[in-house]
């Protein structure tokens, strides 16, 4: 469960200060399905930051499953983080000289899991994905759509119970970017709660929950 | 993080830049393989210097006239000092520890023999010269042990005088001049080579009191006490004291052991090793900054991958560790590889040029590649740092 409470992130740029989000009060239920949308500007990444912890509010209390995670420190938030998020970017962000499965296995890597249960969790998830004989690819040796893929099994193989997708389909043709979807989809299915973040209607319209944000409020918050 | 993982996300972040990678190691090897090898020469002179020191035995000790301190400052001035004589030397001989005392003097002198002429060092000394400093005579006998003070005119010539004079004619029984004085030869030494640059075999032995005589001295250059191998050293030193004051009334002398020698010479020699090595040390720091240089432009390429791995749950201190560790890498492995390198021009040195002492010892081998590791660490401290402070979600949004 995540619960946001008048939550405010201003930038200060040059003189003057931006308020990418302007008291924000939120609550996302455990497994909810959630589509952030609103124009260029109006505070989404910000608030999908600010919900991974990458960022931190300027004022107000962020609850991830009922723990005060402002008052962490950097390292137990980084834990928090390999732990109960997953990030999905629009520009996959994979590194470019590990393969499909090491890029998986860095989450695991980082938290210093043993290797043998490592190699037992990836061969699950790749084959989930589909992604079993393309393992040992490189990223610069895949499509756009399973290079999405594989950024998304990285960002669920530590099981978090978030998970953030910032315009996930951005830089996929319509085919791949279905394909996506319908990953993200059925592991919300399982009882991830997926946040996501994008522009297009049609992919908004999925979701069961869906937030409009404008000049960093959230304008509108409706149920369909 | 395991250190297996830790290693194997160091070697291919290293590996994947191969030609860079090796660019910076070898600016390590280079400094490395510069301070191992003139270290080396360093420390193969020191070596070298030592053992010609050493070479006739460590229990020798040594008595010169006037009191001098060890920083060669004469006491003479402070009163009048009397000059070491035969008959010190004589008395030395009581003590009975001592295997043998050898007086000396020494000085230059036209020679002449079998009608031709040679300048050449002469030494006046004794008839246990041989014994004590272990060099042997080829042919005929040493000088005698005649009386101290009235020695017969016999004198042994070093191989090298005597072949410039008799060429391979047999000197034994044959006349020679020395200061114009008449002298017999009676003996002929084994060639003994350079001894720290004086050549021992253009040299004539003569009785000490004809010696003294020649170059118109009053008192002995110096007396060498050889003491048995068991005895303490400060033991013969206060016998010899006690001698010498007894006949002198004063400590117008100056006795040093071999070891005051061998510690002089020692500190002397380690500032010399201590200063190349430093000399060296320059191209270390080069090898040094290049590795600050890649690391630095590592973290600026890497900067969204960063931001990615802060997002996947890295903590400071991992990413720190991580890039810490590639500059670890890099000066460790250029380090083995100057180590090679130094070593393996030290010995094509050794085989090109034997003359040339060359002697890498172990310590220096440790102590080199754990300079090379501090200064991968020191280099690698700031660029680790700059990516462990990045902002992810700047790092995140650069391409
Ligand atoms: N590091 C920063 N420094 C200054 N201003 C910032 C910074 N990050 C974001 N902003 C500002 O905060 C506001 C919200 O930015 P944000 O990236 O969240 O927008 P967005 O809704 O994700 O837009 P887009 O749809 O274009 O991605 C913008 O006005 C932006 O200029
Ligand atoms: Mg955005």
């Amino acid at each position: 469960m995540i619960k946001l409470e008048n939550i405010h992130r201003d930038f200060e740029v040059g003189d003057q200060i931006v308020h990418a989000l302007d008291d924000i009060n939120l609550e996302i239920q455990q497994g909810e399905y959630l589509s952030v949308m609103g124009p260029s500007g109006s505070g989404k990444s910000t608030l999908l930051n600010l919900i991974g912890m990458l960022d931190h509010a300027t004022s107000g209390s962020y609850y991830l499953n009922g723990k005060n995670v402002t008052e962490l420190d950097e390292k137990q938030e980084a834990e928090t983080r390999n732990k109960n998020i997953g990030f999905v970017f629009q520009a996959f962000h994979l590194v470019p000289r590990l393969t499909a499965a090491q890029n998986i296995e860095l989450p695991l890597i980082l938290a210093g899991i043993d290797p043998s249960i490592r190699k037992e969790k990836i061969d699950k998830v790749l084959e989930e994905l589909n992604l079993t004989d393309r393992a040992h690819h490189k990223p610069d040796q895949l499509s756009g759509g399973q290079r999405q893929r594989v950024a998304i099994a990285r960002a669920t193989i530590s099981e978090p119970s978030v998970l953030l997708a910032d315009e996930p389909t951005g830089n996929l043709d319509t085919k791949s970017g279905h394909d996506v979807m319908k990953t993200l989809e059925s592991l919300n299915d399982h009882g991830i709660t997926l946040i996501m973040v994008t522009h297009d209607v049609a992919l908004g319209d999925r979701s069961k929950r869906s937030i409009k944000m404008v000049d960093g409020r959230i304008e509108s918050d409706t149920l369909s | 993080m395991l250190s297996k993982d830790f290693i194997t996300l160091t070697g291919t972040s290293l590996w994947t830049h191969k030609l860079r990678s090796f660019l910076t190691m070898l600016g390590i090897s280079v400094g490395i393989a510069a301070v191992v090898l003139l270290t080396s020469i360093g420390e193969g002179i020191h070596k070298y210097v030592v053992s010609e020191f050493t070479q006739f035995g460590t229990t020798i000790v040594a008595i010169n006239p006037g009191k001098t301190t060890t920083m060669g400052m004469s006491m003479g001035v402070f009163g009048t000092v009397r000059p070491l004589s035969i008959e010190d030397a004589e008395a030395l001989k009581r003590l009975p520890y001592a295997k043998s005392v050898v007086g000396f003097v020494q000085g230059n002198a036209e020679l002449e023999g079998n009608n031709r002429t040679r300048r050449t060092t002469v030494y006046g000394t004794g008839h246990d010269f041989p014994v004590a400093f272990s060099m042997p005579v080829r042919s005929g006998k040493f000088l005698p042990d005649d009386d101290p003070n009235s020695p017969r005119a016999f004198a042994v010539l070093g191989s090298k005088v005597k072949q410039e004079l008799f060429g391979n004619l047999n000197p034994l029984g044959q006349r020679i001049r020395i200061g114009g004085d008449r002298y017999r030869v009676v003996g002929v030494m084994e060639s003994k080579g350079q001894i720290l640059g004086f050549d021992m075999d253009d040299t004539v032995y003569i009785p000490l009191a004809r010696g003294l005589e020649l170059f118109n001295r009053e008192g002995l250059v110096e007396i060498d006490v050889m003491y048995d191998e068991g005895t303490n050293v400060d033991q013969v030193v206060k016998g010899i004291k006690r001698i010498l004051m007894a006949r002198h009334g004063r400590e117008d002398f100056t006795i040093t052991t071999q070891q005051q020698m061998l510690d002089v010479l020692g500190s002397i020699l380690d500032v010399l090793t201590f200063a190349v090595g430093a000399i060296g040390g320059i191209s270390l720091l080069v090898g040094g900054i290049g590795i600050i240089t890649i690391m630095t432009i590592s973290v600026n390429e890497r900067t969204s991958e960063i931001g990615l791995i802060r997002a996947l749950g890295a903590k400071h201190s991992q990413i720190l560790s991580l890039f810490l560790g590639e500059a670890v890498v890099l000066s460790a492995i250029g380090g083995i590889a100057g180590l090679i390198l130094g070593v393996g021009i030290g010995l094509l040195l050794t085989t090109a040029i034997p003359a040339l002492p060359i002697h890498t010892p172990w310590t220096f081998v440790i102590l080199a590649e754990s300079i090379a590791i501090l200064i991968g660490l020191a280099a690698g401290v700031i660029p680790a740092r700059r990516a462990a402070r990045l902002d992810p979600v700047e790092a995140l949004r650069a391409e």
